[in-house]
């Protein structure tokens, strides 16, 4: 490799200056003093570059040797991925002892080298452009692993296969194919900064199920769409998005454990590699690409992590899946951006963000999409990022300038966190701008449109939150009997069909099939409230027990449909009985 | 100060600049970021310590952890190659020492086998052990209610005034980990010296038991040493819990202070500020300190961490407490309406949570009916709180039957629950009692949350 040295010059922080390497490029790695603390060139004025540094540089001198790498930060993208854990920069955390940065006193585990089993899909002579398959590793049983031709600087042009290896057993490394004279290994490299390249951008109106009924129903994603989780601490955030990644209906998740908690890191892995995916039979670790960048790990790896999150994807996509990267929490990437733009020096925009922050946001959200490969194939990457806006205040930098690329929004209330509603996904301050389109996706049973559904559901909502306020000032009895029956209504939707426990065996992911069942159950018996109040009048019906119906969702599993049914007509049984007593 | 570091024999003459806790030192060569840095006095001989916070060509800014007031120019300066390491051990054990670790009880300096840095590194996401066991603290409310789990690092947000300190020593005083060897390591940071002699006094027997290391930094103290302290309680508990299989409980008191120290030298920097002034890496050093907590796959003790900090004007969207909060799994949180009632501690149950409590209470861990029980008093007292509410609106008079003894039960709650004297120690089992009989002042058919035989043995109460 081209390496030229060149010398540290000043050091504050995560911040280093170095003279010496005129050659050097924008975003060019570099390899700083003995300890080879990896860096990135983020600025070029005369001489001198200005590097960010992504492990902790203690220790290091001006005078220290600073090695060009000659390329990008990359990452090594191959069959290894699913089912492991990696830092910012996707190196392995197995491999790595107790103590991540000590000198090696604790040495983990030495890795053994894992072979993987190629199987050829092109032989020599065929002709391939970037994109095209030549053959697949088996990596896990729930993900087809495609080994492709790399995507070069010439995506149109077809070159003849020199040379392709036989099934057989082979290291990451190893090269399986020779594509117009250039050498195709298993694992390939990538700038992760740098978009991989697709055919073109396609509509992206395929229905991404989450298995979260409050989002399925009122704020759908598609898959290749964007949405943000905006929510103070305590209002459920990482549960919410541990769940999608749980239960989503993507292939490949890449979860993004962005300067959060250890402990969570430790519980998500802990979680995954338990679970059994629901669509395979395996484990759902086996589908899943985690980056644990936890809070007190080196703050610029925090930078980098999200961008190593969507490269992985777009790696996956590549080979024609559909991939969801959950990023917590994209504040503490701004965080980053922050404090280091604090430290060179750049001049601070709102709140000390460098003015950069709403484009570079912009950047991230928009590497999703719904793509034809290069390989002509339908692939998606979705986004989901969390927020952590300071104090709740949700009129703060990241959060407004992430509500206005995304997709959907998906606010996290902490009145309802409070009031136990889990998910505590906001109706009136969430939304989704794809609603109208995906509703075709997602039919809804009984030939009923889903995008009436929804907006019955957002009435009956809205209306008994506007009611609410009132019956605390002057008691439900004074309101007139139409209104009771929507504060009513308001409650069974909530407590019936939103509420969702992700502690539940039952109810920790609601199928399409169910989560209809359930709004169609709470809607038949608000239907039955309204007429049973004329004639029973609305206490009776208050009076009602509806623990049969709101106990549906926890009792009936994801399967059981039957069983909600059961609990309706057990209640609009009631309700008849009530209004036949009134009748005589 | 404490010996972990071996000093050169040169020094350095040549103070360029002193300003704030900020001194230049020009015309060194090799010294590297972080370094650890002994500063002599002229004349007097007198010895100050500092941190490297960068350096530049020939140029090293250090950080004086005591100040550099009445510092000049002809200072010595002398850089130990690498960051500050301390002596870590079982000698930590049974000593008081002030803010930066160097003994106030009149014994030697500590000694210890192995040293250890005390920025510490962070802890492989994939090599720590879920949280699952309890630290009982002998405080009901807290026991029961938001349970204290090893590994977690649980905060108390107060006010100015409360007894968030008597909390504080009194968990000291009476944790336990059940049979298992356990010790604290106190740390406090901003203590008057009333204070300061307070918690010793309460926390003697611990310290006599050799079961404590006691670090206090105190009010009149060098405000930069704040920064230092909560690192070495951190780094002598991370090797009493993994090198010596101890479960620690780390009691850090007032973090406000110590983020407050952190934007004076930030001030002192230039560093552009984020907000109310606090740098904008305040979450990533708090955090720096509360990932410290914790358990090792495969390997016994665990770091538990119970920051103790002031909310300025009771806002608990303030920095400090929003970024804690962030953080931390769970906030234990003090509250002046309850103190005004004259109930100690004066906590806000239905503020309160311990994120991990389904972790480490339930069957195996605490008791089989622990988890239901805490969920339906709480659920109740929340309740209780809707009906106090319009009670005040309406009049008492104007409530239904069962309204009124959700009156009753919010009083038996404060009063049998969570009040509790400054030196008591409630076990476990008598807590989950006790939480059972307050439940049980409600009529059955509202405790929908409790399983039957758990009513059932109640039911010999008139």
């Amino acid at each position: 490799m081209d390496e030229v040295t060149g010398a540290v010059r000043r050091v504050a922080g995560p911040l280093v200056e170095l003279d010496g390497l005129p050659g050097a490029a924008m975003a060019e790695l570099v390899l700083l003093g003995a300890a080879e603390i990896p860096g990135e060139v983020v600025s070029i004025r005369g001489g001198v570059l200005t590097v960010q540094a992504y492990e902790y540089t203690g220790g290091l001198a001006p005078g220290d040797p600073a090695r060009s790498q000659g390329r990008p930060l990359s990452a090594a993208l191959g069959p290894g991925l699913l089912g492991g854990v990696f830092d910012g920069l996707l190196r392995p955390l197995a491999n790595t002892g107790i103590w991540l940065g000590a000198p090696a006193a604790t040495p983990g585990p030495a890795a053994a080298e894992r072979v993987w089993r190629f199987t050829p899909a092109a032989k020599p002579g065929d002709l391939v452009a970037p994109g095209h398959r030549l053959g697949s590793v088996a990596a896990a049983r729930a993900v087809e692993h495609r080994i492709l031709v790399p995507p070069g600087p010439d995506p149109g042009v077809t070159r003849r296969v020199d040379r392709i290896a036989p099934a057989g057993e082979y290291p990451a490394d190893a090269v399986v194919a020779e594509v117009g004279g250039v050498p195709v290994a298993v694992t390939e490299h990538w700038p992760v900064r740098r978009p991989r390249p697709v055919a073109r951008r396609v509509d992206a109106n395929a229905l991404l199920h989450t298995g979260q009924r409050a989002l399925d129903l009122l704020f759908p994603i598609a898959k290749g769409g964007t949405a943000a989780v905006p929510g103070g601490f305590g209002t459920g955030k990482t549960v919410l998005l541990q769940q999608i990644a749980k239960w989503c209906d993507a292939d490949v998740i890449v979860y993004v454990g962005c300067g959060e908690r250890g402990n969570e890191m430790a519980e998500v892995v802990d979680e995954l590699s338990r679970l059994e995916d629901p669509r395979t039979g395996g484990r759902l670790a086996e589908r899943t690409v985690v980056i644990a960048n936890t809070s007190n790990m080196p703050m610029m790896a925090r930078e980098a992590s999200v961008y190593t999150g969507v490269c992985v994807a777009e790696y996956f996509r590549d080979m024609g899946h559909d991939v969801v990267v959950i990023a917590d929490s994209t504040s503490r990437w701004a965080e980053a951006l922050r404090e280091f733009a604090s430290r060179s020096g750049a001049l601070p925009a709102e709140e000390g963000f460098p003015a950069n922050l709403a484009s570079a946001l912009a950047a991230f959200y928009e590497r999703a999409g719904a793509v034809q490969t290069l390989g002509g194939e339908r692939g998606s990457v979705t986004v989901i990022g969390a927020v952590s806006p300071p104090g709740g205040d949700l009129a703060e930098p990241v959060t407004v300038h992430t509500e206005r690329v995304v997709r959907a929004r998906w606010t996290l209330d902490r009145d309802l966190a409070y009031a136990r509603h889990y998910p505590a996904v906001s109706w009136a301050e969430s939304f989704s701008r794809d609603a109208a389109a995906l509703a075709e996706d997602a039919a809804a049973p009984g030939g009923e449109d889903l995008s009436s559904l929804r907006n019955r559901l957002a009435r009956i909502l809205s209306r008994a939150d506007r009611l609410v306020d009132l019956v605390d000032l002057v008691g439900i009895a004074a309101l007139p009997p139409a209104e009771r029956m929507d504060v009513l209504a308001g409650r069974l939707v909530r407590e019936g069909v939103l509420q969702q426990s992700a502690l539940s065996e039952a109810d920790a992911h609601s199928p399409a099939a169910k989560t209809a069942a359930l709004v169609e159950a709470v809607l038949d018996v608000i239907d039955a409230c309204d007429r049973a109040a004329q004639t029973a009048g609305p206490a009776a019906v208050e009076g009602v027990d509806f623990g049969p119906l709101l106990r549906a969702r926890d009792e009936a599993g994801p399967e059981n449909l039957d069983a909600v049914f059961a609990r309706r007509d057990r209640v609009l049984g009631a309700l008849a009985d009530l209004a036949g007593e009134a009748a005589r | 100060m404490t010996t972990g570091t071996q000093w050169p024999d040169a020094e350095f003459t040549s103070v360029a600049s002193l300003r704030g806790p900020l001194m230049a030192v020009t015309g060194v060569r090799g010294v590297g970021f972080d370094e650890y840095v002994r500063i002599t006095e002229d004349g007097s001989g007198t010895r100050r310590y500092g941190t490297v916070v960068e350096v530049d060509g020939d140029t090293a800014v250090v950080q004086v952890l005591e100040g550099t007031s009445g510092l000049s120019q002809a200072a010595r300066v002398a850089f130990a190659g690498a960051p500050l390491r301390i002596p870590v051990g079982p000698g930590w054990l049974g000593r008081i020492c002030d803010g930066r670790g160097g003994p106030t009880d009149g014994g030697p300096p500590v000694f210890g086998a192995r040293t250890a840095p005390v920025n510490g590194f962070p802890m492989n996401p994939t090599r720590r052990e879920p949280p699952a066991e309890p630290v009982l603290t002998g405080v009901r409310c807290i026991d029961s209610l938001a349970t204290l789990v090893r590994g977690q690092k649980l905060p108390v947000f107060s006010v100015p005034g409360l007894p968030h300190l008597e909390l504080a020593t009194q968990i000291a005083a009476q944790a336990t980990a059940g049979d298992e060897a356990f010790c604290v390591v106190f740390a406090g940071m901003d203590l008057t010296h009333a204070d300061a002699a307070y918690v010793r006094d309460a926390l003697e027997e611990r310290a006599a038991a050799g079961e404590l290391t006691l670090l206090v930094n105190t009010s009149d103290a060098p405000v930069l040493e704040r920064i230092l302290t909560p690192r070495i309680a951190l780094t002598v508990a991370e090797d009493l819990a993994f090198a010596e299989g101890r479960h620690v409980l780390v009691v850090l008191v007032d973090m406000t202070s110590y983020a407050e120290a952190l934007r004076e030298v930030s001030a002192a920097r230039d560093e552009i500020p984020a907000r109310r002034a606090y740098p904008g890496y305040l979450y990533s050093d708090l955090a720096s300190l509360y990932e410290r907590c914790g358990r090792i796959r495969g390997a016994p003790g665990s770091v538990t961490i119970l920051p103790v900090l002031t909310m300025p004007g009771g806002d608990i969207t303030h920095p400090v407490p929003d970024l804690t909060g962030y953080i931390t799994e769970g906030q234990i949180v003090l509250s002046p309406e309850v103190a005004a009632r004259g109930v100690y501690p004066p906590i806000d149950p239905l503020s309160s949570l311990s994120r991990l409590m389904r972790h480490g209470a339930g069957p195996g861990r605490t008791a089989p009916e622990h988890l239901p029980l805490a969920a339906q008093l709480l659920a109740a007292l929340a309740r209780a709180r809707q009906v106090r509410d319009l009670a005040d609106l309406v009049g008492a008079d104007a409530l239904g039957p069962t309204d009124r003894h959700y009156l009753d039960f919010q009083d038996e709650f404060e009063h049998r629950l969570v009040d509790q004297g400054r030196t008591e120690r409630c076990p476990l089992a008598q807590a989950l009692e006790r939480c059972r009989q307050v439940a049980l002042t409600l009529p059955r058919s509202e405790l929908t949350m409790l399983p039957e035989s758990l009513l059932d043995a109640g039911a010999a109460e008139p």
